[in-house]
């Protein structure tokens, strides 16, 4: 009886061999390592922004006059709306932290080189729609450091030579942050900026499953198959993913409800406490700072501190700002190594690589704190050793000394 | 590798040399000119000490608030009932005592103060205070309370450690006393740490330090250690205004970890069950 139902549907619409494709056959390289459970958790966090933020929407207040009390109405009137708000925040968070460890096992194992190209660069896409999604989300809670932080971003593209002021008013809509741009933020983070974000993960993953999943060694693990074309190496993803991953979001989710009811400020870093305060255009907040997961861009912005060639300086820290998000995309056409992975790469790989992940952490710490003569120093460093790792790629990848690849994928 | 992991280890020691002693100038800490007792530091706040299950200080801290702070500052995000319900102080009891003029149970706590006057007579209008402990902290709302001295210079008669030229009068006054920012001799510590000494007379060598606060006795009606205590307890009833559902988070956050655990080591065991197969 199931079976002929099965069976009616699979004549008119490919159900079976869609989740036999995508799921529950999915040949998944056995050496997969921890570093995967990022692309996983990802889409669980994804599920629990999409869930929580329809519950928050039911009593959220989009205009300048009612957004911050109608936040403070779902912590204490609405029912559990503290546990969807700190769900929300926490979220927010977590997604951030787990799309930079999955960029960066992208960058160990060289995840983006051919025939995957296309699948890093609709991960960037997603990263980027991350950003907006952070920035606007951010703005609507319209506490102090939301107007503010709003003010400061949105600044940024008035410092755009001759259309600037323009372009300024016009994505404003108003001739300062006002409501008109709450109602804007506000519209972007529900309804733009989600869907567009669902569409490109949706691609992102079909993507995946096309060329398959890279694996720590760097070893294409089609090359050998058995006699029914499966992939020697590979497990197929249920029952054998399923359960591993499931077991790794028994240990996220601890992490993540830790957070959540018992540290939901993060110390101040997922709720900043001059948020606790309602937007005042009249009050400057006596530091502006950006959410954690923005700070080493925010950083590279105010380590440029000189106008050159007739370009103000604020305008090349945005730039500059700019391209430390866009040069991502650029890293399958920088690399020239015939290796994928970081453990079979020559040495400079493995000293820009180190090298990248010390700048990017320095720069974290620098956009959190207010500037010195010393620390803006200390910003231009490294964001010239930041940009280093990707421009000197092109020279260093193709030059140096790789270990051999071997033809199939080894465990320990 | 080992190399790599050199280079890495190097530049790491580099990162963390220039972040501890370059990167970080120290800058005062939150509680502007606030001295210690010992007078060794200034601006570090005293602790508040919050305690969101200590009921009895939460309703101590409640009357004060209603009764000396609520005329001019509002608690507009928070309603009575829920006040009444979580310090468990009887709805009839409360009503009688607490709320005062015609509101309901229900209401938020506003205040009849229109922000416009109270602009004119303060320079600024008070703010309201229900997020005020996550705004400033709980150690710097009680140090701050506890900052206010006697300052002729200023409009309103106080002045305070804290919160320099703040616009706000003192209104615990009474409770208090009078406050005065005073000097004393305080040991003097040579930079060993130890207290410096005269090589004559051995005698200790202190030196002159100001700011200390002191209240003048029998001007107020509670003592020091009273005053202080209730401070904390209004300290600990913001916290508690700020984040009501602390008690009820963290116990229930208890019960969704305990969950968490089980579904995790089952998962585990599911995991490692199904792991065989693969060798």
């Amino acid at each position: 009886m199931v079976t002929k139902i099965m069976n009616w549907f699979d004549d008119r619409l490919p159900i079976t061999a869609t989740i036999e494709r995508h799921l529950t056959k999915y040949p998944a390289p056995i050496n997969m390592n921890i570093w995967y459970l990022a692309g996983v958790l990802l889409v669980v966090v994804l599920i629990i922004q999409l869930v929580s933020g329809i519950w928050l929407l039911m009593n959220y207040e989009a205009t300048a006059e009612g957004a911050f009390a109608s936040i403070q109405y779902i912590m204490r009137d609405v029912e559990y709306g503290y546990i969807i708000r700190y769900m929300h925040t926490t979220g927010a968070s977590a997604f951030f932290a787990l799309i930079y460890l999955h960029m960066f096992r992208g960058m160990m194992y060289g995840s983006y080189q051919k025939p995957r190209e296309l699948l890093w660069v609709l991960g960037w896409i997603t990263y980027l729609l991350l950003c907006m999604l952070g920035f606007t989300g951010y703005v609507l809670p319209w506490g102090q450091m939301s107007f503010w932080a709003a003010q400061v971003i949105m600044s940024l593209f008035g410092s755009i030579p001759f259309i600037g002021e323009e372009l300024l008013t016009w994505i404003r809509g108003d001739y300062l942050i006002s409501g008109i741009t709450l109602n804007r933020l506000f519209a972007f983070h529900v309804v733009l900026l989600p869907l567009a974000l669902i569409a490109v993960v949706f691609v992102h993953i079909l993507a995946l499953h096309e060329v398959g999943s890279n694996n720590p060694d760097g070893v294409d693990v089609k090359k050998f198959k058995d006699e029914d074309g499966i992939p020697l190496d590979t497990k197929p993803f249920f029952p054998y993913d399923v359960m591993h991953d499931l077991y790794a979001i028994g240990v996220f989710l601890i992490f993540f409800v830790t957070i959540m009811f018992f540290y939901p400020d993060g110390g101040g870093y997922v709720i900043e406490y001059v948020n606790y305060e309602a937007a005042d255009n009249l009050k400057t907040p006596e530091h502006i700072v950006p959410s954690w997961y923005y700070t080493p861009f925010y950083a590279m912005l105010r380590a440029i501190t000189f106008p050159l060639f007739g370009l103000s300086a604020k305008f090349l820290g945005f730039v500059v700002m700019a391209a430390g998000i866009a040069i991502f995309v650029a890293l399958p056409w920088l690399d020239r190594s015939p290796v994928k992975s970081i453990k079979y790469k020559g040495i400079y790989s493995k000293f820009f690589l180190a090298l990248f992940v010390v700048s990017f952490f320095v720069l974290g710490y620098l956009g959190t704190v207010t500037s010195t003569p010393a620390r803006t120093l200390a910003a231009q460093i490294f964001t010239i050793t930041y940009f280093a790792y990707f421009l000197l790629m092109p020279i260093y990848s193709k030059y140096e000394k790789c270990k051999p690849v071997p033809d199939r994928v080894y465990l320990s | 590798m080992k190399r790599t992991t050199l280079f890495a280890s190097i530049l790491a020691f580099t990162i963390a040399f220039l972040v501890s002693y370059n990167l970080s100038a120290a800058s005062g800490g939150p509680c502007g000119t606030y001295l210690s007792s010992d007078g060794l530091s200034e601006g570090e706040c005293d602790s508040a000490d919050v305690n969101a299950s200590d009921i009895a200080s939460l309703q101590r801290g409640a009357q004060i608030y209603m009764n000396y702070c609520l005329g001019c500052h509002s608690l507009k995000y928070a309603r009575y009932k829920r006040v009444s319900e979580d310090l468990e102080i009887p709805l009839e009891m409360f009503q009688a005592n607490l709320i005062f003029g015609d509101q309901k149970l229900g209401d938020l706590i506003n205040i009849g103060m229109e922000s416009k006057e109270s602009k004119e007579w303060f320079g600024n209008s008070p703010p309201d205070l229900t997020l005020e402990a996550g705004l400033r902290g709980p150690d710097w709302i009680y140090t701050y309370l506890k900052s206010f001295y006697i300052d002729d210079s200023r409009p309103l008669g106080v002045n305070n450690k804290v919160y320099e030229n703040v616009g706000m009068p003192h209104v615990l006054l009474e409770i208090q006393g009078e406050q005065f920012s005073v000097c004393k001799q305080i040991p003097d510590i040579a930079s060993n740490g130890g207290i410096k000494q005269d090589p004559l007379t051995g005698e200790q060598l202190t030196r002159e330090r100001c700011g200390f606060l002191e209240v003048k006795d029998g001007t107020g009606t509670q003592t020091a250690e009273e005053f202080d205590q209730s401070m904390k307890d209004l300290t600990n009833f913001l916290a508690y205004m700020t984040d009501p559902m602390k008690k009820e988070r963290e116990t229930l956050g208890v019960y969704v970890l305990l969950y968490l655990f089980i579904f995790t080591i089952l998962s585990y065991l599911l995991y490692i069950e199904f792991k065989k197969d693969l060798h």
